[in-house]
């Protein structure tokens, strides 16, 4: 089970990481796509000035046997979304962290990054579903 | 729940376990696609011993088929199969069933897992004693044994394999131990289904796996015998059949020989082939998976639902099996996905054939 100690997570299973200049890269973690199987559809939200809450659904995965929203892990809007992504959604079972990011949002409240789970925290929260 | 007995070979192998119709069965091993592709290009092994057997014999096991299941049974020479459908007297489908003839006076009827119990009452209860019913279940495992290479591999355990025809069964010695091998199945491609008894099973199945490893074999899960069965337009039971939907409305025609007044159902299965008013189309849809359950919209108006939909490994697109209203498809088709009308073309069933692709 990957868990990189450089991010932050929910425990929705997303994974957050602070990049400079105020935005942030989410995707879904590793956990979340074992859980999902091969995942086969990926919807991805628009590039825009529309403010999306922190616990919104804003993107959804489907995997052969079921679908998954994906919940925003902070506020805030859509900057860039991968556009690879839909072509090839096993990217997201193969490189969770890697190719399979999902959006690049900025955030508008600091202070929810701090809400956000520790590598560490999230491992114990992971371990204890099990 | 209750467990095959080949259940601690999946769990030893790393299977994901999950609850069907009361048993804990594998749902995959090394994931959907790669295990749906495996039976397509090489062969795969799946358990199947949580279905269901039960054997008629005596001189009125004939009759009792002939009254109680929707083919013509009298039409099976011994060693020899035939899929059918158990009717009830609304010509409803009580389950839909693989009989298998093993001599003149035995026939095995292979049932879903989920409707055994139900089956083998029904049959048992509409029997009028006129032969003898038993339940096998808990006696067979049953292996399945599917794709191209198929009969190269279990010709490699059962040299009887190689010359047995398509919906053809025989008793054979299997390591040295009675079997019977059918040639039939549930995934579009060739193959075979193996009953033997259950102290055997894992033996069987290992020896399989073995002699299967130059061929690419895989143990299959639940998952992709689902999206295998699905492109092939295989009905399952609960989705494309139930005890209110007509054989006529879901293309299974062919199955029901209207000539035994004495079949259960014969009229309102007669009433229903003149105008059945439902039909099944096969569904293409863009985004996102349309699953059963979701409405299907003809120029915004409903006329049928989903009865099965998932992703098609071989098509790499959504395929859904929907059940409408007769007449009523036109050119501006949508699939409510939770809550949005995602756009759908109707297209012919089977979604797969084997040695090409359709649709």
């Amino acid at each position: 089970m990957e868990i990189p100690s450089n991010l932050r997570y929910t425990k929705e299973h997303e994974w957050v990481r602070v990049d400079d200049g105020g935005t942030v890269t989410i995707g879904i973690t590793d956990y979340a796509q074992k859980q999902l199987g091969d995942i086969v559809f990926v919807e991805l939200p628009e590039v825009g000035d529309t403010l999306i809450s922190k616990d919104e659904p804003f993107a959804f995965v489907e995997s052969v046997k079921a679908v998954s929203d994906i919940f925003a892990p902070v506020t805030g809007t859509v900057k860039e979304v991968n556009d690879e992504l839909p072509n090839s959604p096993e990217a997201m079972n193969e490189e969770p962290y890697g190719d399979g990011w999902l959006v690049i949002m900025e955030l508008v409240h600091k202070h929810e990054l701090d809400e956000l789970l520790s590598a560490v925290d999230y491992e114990a929260y992971v371990n204890e579903l099990a | 729940m209750n467990k095959t007995p080949l259940h601690a070979c999946h769990v030893a192998a790393g299977a994901r376990m999950v609850e069907f119709a009361g048993w804990d069965m594998p749902v995959q091993y090394s994931g959907v696609v790669d295990e749906h592709r495996a039976v397509r290009e090489n062969v795969g092994l799946f358990d199947v011993s949580h279905m269901g057997e039960v054997e008629l014999t005596g001189a009125g096991a004939e009759s009792v088929c002939c009254r109680l299941f929707a083919n013509d049974a009298a039409k099976l020479a011994p060693g020899k199969a035939q899929y059918s459908l158990i009717p009830n007297d609304e010509g409803g489908v009580v389950d839909d069933i693989i009989v298998y003839r093993l001599a003149e006076e035995r026939f095995l009827v292979c049932v879903n897992a989920s409707n055994a119990a139900k089956d083998f009452e029904w049959i048992r209860d509409r029997s009028a004693d006129e032969c003898t019913v038993v339940d096998r279940s808990n006696e067979f495992a049953l292996i399945a044994v599917q794709g191209p290479k198929a009969e190269n591999l279990l010709g490699r355990l059962v040299p009887a394999a190689t010359d047995l025809a398509r919906f053809s069964c025989a008793e054979v010695m299997v390591s040295g131990h009675e079997a019977i091998i059918a040639r039939t199945g549930y995934t579009g491609e060739d193959g075979f289904e193996l009953f033997v008894e259950a102290a055997r099973a894992s033996q069987v199945w290992n020896e399989l796996l073995e002699h299967g490893d130059p061929l690419g074999v895989r143990p299959i899960g639940l998952g992709a015998r689902d999206t295998l069965r699905l492109e092939a337009a295989l009905p399952l039971y609960g989705h494309e059949l139930d005890d209110s939907i007509s054989p006529f409305e879901v293309g299974l025609d062919w199955v029901v020989k209207l000539n035994r007044p004495q079949m259960t159902g014969y009229e309102a299965l007669a009433r229903a082939k003149k105008s059945p008013s439902r039909a099944l189309i096969g569904l293409l849809v863009d985004k996102g998976i349309a699953r059963e359950g979701c409405s299907v919209l003809a120029s915004g108006i409903r006329i049928g639902v989903v009865t099965s939909g998932t992703h098609s490994p071989t098509l790499g697109r959504a395929v859904a099996i929907a059940l409408v209203d007769r007449g009523a498809v036109t050119d501006d088709l949508a699939v409510d996905v939770r809550g949005k009308a995602r756009p759908a073309k109707a297209t012919d069933l089977p979604f797969y054939v084997r040695g090409g692709s359709t649709g």
